[in-house]
C-alpha cells in the first residue's frame, strides 16, 4: 500500500543560496513545493478578486456577488464579534480566512497541502497571537492584568482561576496551529488510506477465486474515497471559518477587556 | 516486550482520547438541535458559537492524534 504520509514530505524545487541571520543561525532559503502551494493559494487570491472588481456594476453579477458575499459574510461575523471597533482588524482576519481557504481548497486539489505544515499554521499562530498581545498593550496598558482575573470572582477562587486562566491563554496559539493542521493532516490521511484499499482490493480481485470478495470491498472504499471528499470541502471551509472565529474572539478579549458588549 | 511493539500500542492507546472530543462534540451539537428545534427563529444566530463550540472541543481531539502521531514518528 502507498505510504499515506509521502504526500506530506516537503522537497525542494529550485535551491537557492543559505541566508545567515544573526542569532539564528543558517537558514534554507530554498523554494519548496510548500512555498509553491502558499504562492499559487495567494495569487489564486489576487487573482480570483481583481476579476471580481474588474467591472463592478451596481447590479452585481454572478462573480462580483461571489466576492461580495464572502467579504460581507466576513465583515458581518467580525462586528458581530468584536463590535463596531472591529472593523480595524477587519482586514486581516479576511486575509487570514482567505488564505488558509485557499491553501486548504488546493490541497484537495493539487497534491500538497500547506496548511497540513505545521511549520505554516504554526506561523500563522503566532502571528494572530502576537498581533492580540500587542493591541492587548497599546489599548489597556497594565490592565491587561484583567485578562487573567475575571471580575466578580472571590479572592479565594483567584489563586485557582488566574494560574487556568493564564495556561489557557498560552495554550491559545498552540491549539490555533495545532487544531488546523490536525484535521488537514487527519483528513488527507484518511482519504490516501481509503484510496489505497481500493487499489489493494482490486489487486487482490485481479488474482481470481476468493480474492474476488475484494470487489464489493473496493467498491464500498471508493464510495468512502467520495463521501471523505466531499467531507473534506466542508472540512476546509470550516477550519479556514474556525481559525477567523477564534481570531475574532480572542481580539474580542483584548479591544473589549472588562466591559461587554 | 520489543520497543516497536510497545511504540504501536502506545499511538493506538493516544487516540483513545478521541472518544472524549467525539462525546463533546455530539453533545454539543445535539444541545443545538434541542434548542433549535424548539426556537427554529433564533438558530441562524447561533451557527457561529455552535462551530465555535465544536472547534474548542475537538482541538483536544486534534492533540490526542497530535500525540498519537508524536509517539509513532520520533
Amino acid at each position: 500500500m502507498a505510504d499515506p504520509m509521502h504526500q506530506f514530505e516537503v522537497h525542494k524545487i529550485v535551491d537557492l543560496p543559505d541566508f545567515t541571520i544573526p542569532g539564528l543561525g543558517r537558514v534554507d532559503m530554498a523554494f519548496t513545493n510548500s512555498t509553491m502551494a502558499m504562492t499559487v493559494a495567494a495569487g489564486i487570491i489576487v487573482l480570483f478578486f481583481a476579476m471580481v472588481t474588474a467591472s463592478p456594476k451596481v447590479v452585481p453579477g454572478r462573480l462580483q456577488l461571489m466576492g461580495e458575499g464572502i467579504f460581507g459574510y466576513i465583515d458581518n461575523l467580525v462586528s458581530s464579534i468584536i463590535g463596531h471597533e472591529g472593523r480595524k482588524f477587519f482586514p486581516f482576519v479576511f486575509t487570514l480566512f482567505l488564505f488558509i481557504l485557499a491553501m486548504n481548497l488546493l490541497g484537495l486539489f493539487l497534491v500538497f497541502t500547506a496548511t497540513s505544515q505545521l511549520a505554516v499554521t504554526a506561523t500563522l499562530g503566532i502571528m494572530t497571537i502576537l498581533l492580540v498581545l500587542i493591541v492587548g498593550f497599546i489599548r489597556n496598558g497594565a490592565n491587561m492584568y484583567k485578562l487573567f482575573v475575571p471580575s466578580g470572582v472571590p479572592w479565594y477562587m483567584l489563586i485557582l482561576v488566574t494560574p487556568i486562566e493564564f495556561i489557557s491563554f498560552i495554550l491559545r496559539p498552540v491549539t490555533l496551529a495545532l487544531r488546523l493542521f490536525g484535521n488537514m493532516l487527519g483528513g488527507h490521511v484518511a482519504l490516501k488510506v481509503f484510496a489505497g484499499f481500493v487499489v489493494s482490493l482490486g489487486a487482490m480481485a485481479a488474482g481470481g477465486g476468493l480474492g474476488l470478495l475484494g470487489i464489493p470491498g473496493a467498491a464500498l472504499s471508493l464510495s468512502g474515497v467520495v463521501a471523505l471528499t466531499a467531507l473534506e470541502f466542508l472540512v476546509a471551509f470550516l477550519q479556514a471559518f474556525v481559525f477567523a472565529v477564534l481570531t475574532c474572539v480572542y481580539l474580542n478579549d483584548v479591544v473589549n477587556l472588562g466591559h461587554h458588549h | 516486550m520489543e520497543a516497536e511493539a510497545a511504540k504501536f500500542i502506545g499511538a493506538g492507546l493516544a487516540t483513545l482520547g478521541m472518544i472524549g472530543a467525539g462525546i463533546g462534540v455530539g453533545t454539543i451539537f445535539s444541545g443545538f438541535l434541542q434548542g433549535a428545534t424548539r426556537n427554529p427563529s433564533a438558530a441562524g444566530g447561533q451557527f457561529t458559537n455552535l462551530i465555535l463550540g465544536a472547534a474548542l472541543t475537538e482541538a483536544l481531539g486534534i492533540l490526542a492524534f497530535v500525540l498519537g502521531l508524536l509517539i509513532l514518528f520520533s
